[in-house]
């Protein structure tokens, strides 16, 4: 059994003891559910770095899969379990076609133009009120879970959707398309060189990326059971690429951890009122100073029989 | 008509300020500063503060507005970004860093000024009208002011000792350091002066719109707007990419009320990117 996978099964065993931890409570649950989601959104940060790129544009594609299913389950009254791949499909098509584009932008130019497009697609939901209601945005979206124990189904059904996309990912990264995603990162233009189709496979990077934002902000419009322009804006974009970068970018286990580590941490920070967000982004920033590496370079301090090759990786 | 190109100029040259310095800090450390548009609104607060409520006068809030954005700067250049810049060779780790100073930044400007929009007395009042347009006194100020600052900026650059050794950083750091420039130094000062320009940008701005905590963000994306229109790294560039945006935005909201200007400018940059990726005057980046 390899690291990962160990790190995996104790991640699932943490998913599956939280519930019953936070029993009762439905604010904690809210946010064990939020952080799930959140860890989603990271998560397609995270493959669009596989291939050397950093990604703001995550808000953009959850509004999109927000959106899909907002309309869906509203105006023509779609089950939310047929709407929910639908949006994904749909922010994964908007990422492909726009990857094609956009991806030919290197380093800072790229992460400047994803921020851009983040408040493209905010003001885009603006103003198409036809679609979308404008500023105004869609309310009293059904949801599908409902009863006593919805809390607890939303839950295992986002963490189960969340545990499969960590298994693609994993798998994906350990196939022969992650073995050229890395060569891609490491330099572009040799891997061109060997005969790499390279765009294609950014394109395809980005666009799964661009799918695991839509089925995320699917999941998160319909626990909210509403959808704004302003849902996801540019400080979601940035905030699901911290997510990504302060958990760790050596495992998939990454986004999850800088997720719940982060959103948990604010939710703590509330005891320091008007100055939570300073206290936060202060954490933050020293935790970058630290940690250059992300949370998880913490691992190396206890090692064991695993090369620190494969660590590093 | 002459109304639509009068405020194109007149945005043009505050634009212009904001994206020499964002473009500055990039050219010489190759850090792409996503707290450029929260230094800005500090700018703006200290005139807020220093002008509009302590009445002290302008010229010296303006002065102050550079000296505190700038001083800012240097604390971040000295504390955070110098560090790091030394220990990491990947780019990515000084952009995050970027990024989360942008945070701390809107944080402390919501901590300490709320979320309230924030104007300031007029400087002077009167209109001109001239050729069927109207000029409003405020903004001519404005303009002669930030034409001013801008050329002298540039005249720094380009005559003076520390200017040149500025550009020689820019061009290729190792070069410059065995001709004896303090890259330490000069990295300092060039933070400071980006960092200063910035607020020098917002301090100009409050006077004929208004600034508020969290308006950080949208000035960064227009500065962004800038220098991919322009190239970043590159002077020319970044007057090109200021006086372009001021004008598609003057004509947009001439033509269009509402947020759809910026739709169609974001929507225009991204395919313009597909043909230019490195803008009209960018270098090849990467």
């Amino acid at each position: 059994m390899d690291t990962s996978r160990k790190f995996l099964l104790g991640f699932v065993a943490v998913l599956v003891v939280v519930p019953l931890l936070v029993q009762g409570s439905s604010y904690w649950l809210s946010v064990v559910i939020n952080i799930t989601v959140l860890s989603f959104l990271g998560l397609g940060v995270w493959l669009t770095f596989a291939i050397g790129r950093i990604n703001i544009a995550q808000g953009a594609f959850a509004l999109v899969g927000g959106y899909v299913t907002a309309i869906l389950c509203t105006q023509f009254g779609w089950s939310f379990f047929i709407a929910l791949p639908l949006s994904g499909l749909v922010a994964g098509a908007v990422g492909g076609l726009l990857g094609t584009a956009i991806l030919r932008l290197r380093g800072v130019y790229f992460s400047m133009l994803t921020l851009c497009l983040t408040e493209a697609a905010r003001l885009l939901a603006l103003n198409w009120k036809d679609l979308t209601r404008g500023a105004t945005g869609i309310t009293g979206i059904p949801t599908p879970f409902q009863g006593d124990y919805a809390g607890l189904q939303t839950y295992f059904f986002d963490v189960l959707l969340l545990i499969l996309g960590m298994q693609v990912v994993r798998r994906l990264m350990e196939s022969r398309i992650g073995g050229i995603f890395r060569t891609i990162r490491s330099n572009e233009d040799l891997a061109a060189s060997f005969g790499i189709p390279v765009a294609r496979y950014r394109v395809l990077a980005f666009t799964l990326a661009s799918f695991f934002g839509g089925i995320g902000g699917a999941l998160l419009t319909i626990n909210l059971q509403s959808i704004y322009p302003s849902s996801f804006t540019v400080v979601s974009s940035t905030n699901d690429m911290l997510y990504c970068f302060l958990g760790g970018l050596q495992s998939v286990i990454g986004p999850p951890l800088g997720a719940a580590v982060l959103f948990l941490g604010f939710q703590l920070l509330q005891v320091f009122g008007p100055w939570q967000s300073l206290v936060y982004a202060a954490a933050i920033i020293v935790t970058m100073l630290v940690l250059p590496n992300g949370l998880l370079s913490l691992m190396g301090l206890f090692p064991r029989r695993t090369k620190a090759a494969e660590v590093v990786r | 008509m002459v109304q639509i190109i009068i405020n194109g100029l007149m945005l043009g040259a505050t634009y212009t300020l904001i994206a020499l310095g964002i473009t500055l800090v990039f050219a010489l450390m190759n850090v792409m500063n996503f707290a450029h548009g929260q230094l800005y609104v500090m700018g703006g607060f200290t005139v807020y503060y220093l002008y509009g409520e302590a009445h002290w006068p302008f010229p010296v809030a303006l002065i102050a507005a550079a000296a505190v954005v700038g001083a800012i700067g240097f604390l971040l250049e000295r504390f955070l970004f110098r560090s790091v810049l030394r220990r990491s060779k990947r780019e990515e780790t000084t952009m995050l860093l970027a990024v989360g100073t942008a945070l701390l930044l809107d944080a402390v400007a919501l901590a300490f000024f709320g979320e309230k929009q924030r104007g300031v007395p007029e400087l002077v009042s009167g209109v001109i009208q001239w050729a069927g347009a109207f000029i409003p006194l405020r903004r001519l100020l404005t303009f002669a002011v930030a034409v001013v600052l801008g050329a002298g900026f540039l005249s720094f650059m380009t005559w003076t000792k520390p200017g040149r050794a500025l550009r020689a950083m820019a061009q290729d750091r190792e070069a410059a350091a065995l001709h004896g420039v303090d890259l330490n130094r000069y990295g300092s000062l060039g933070f400071v002066l980006g960092a200063g320009l910035a607020g020098v940008a917002g301090a100009l701005l409050v006077v004929t719109d208004s600034v508020n905590a969290g308006g950080g963000n949208v000035i960064s994306i227009k500065a962004f707007i800038m220098i991919m229109i322009g190239g970043a790294g590159v002077v020319s560039g970044a007057i090109v990419g200021g006086f372009v945006l001021a004008f598609s935005e003057s004509i947009g909201y001439a033509v269009i009320p509402g947020s759809m200007p910026y739709l169609i400018i974001l929507t225009a940059l991204i395919v313009y990117l597909i043909f230019r990726p490195t803008g009209i005057l960018g270098k090849r980046w990467g």
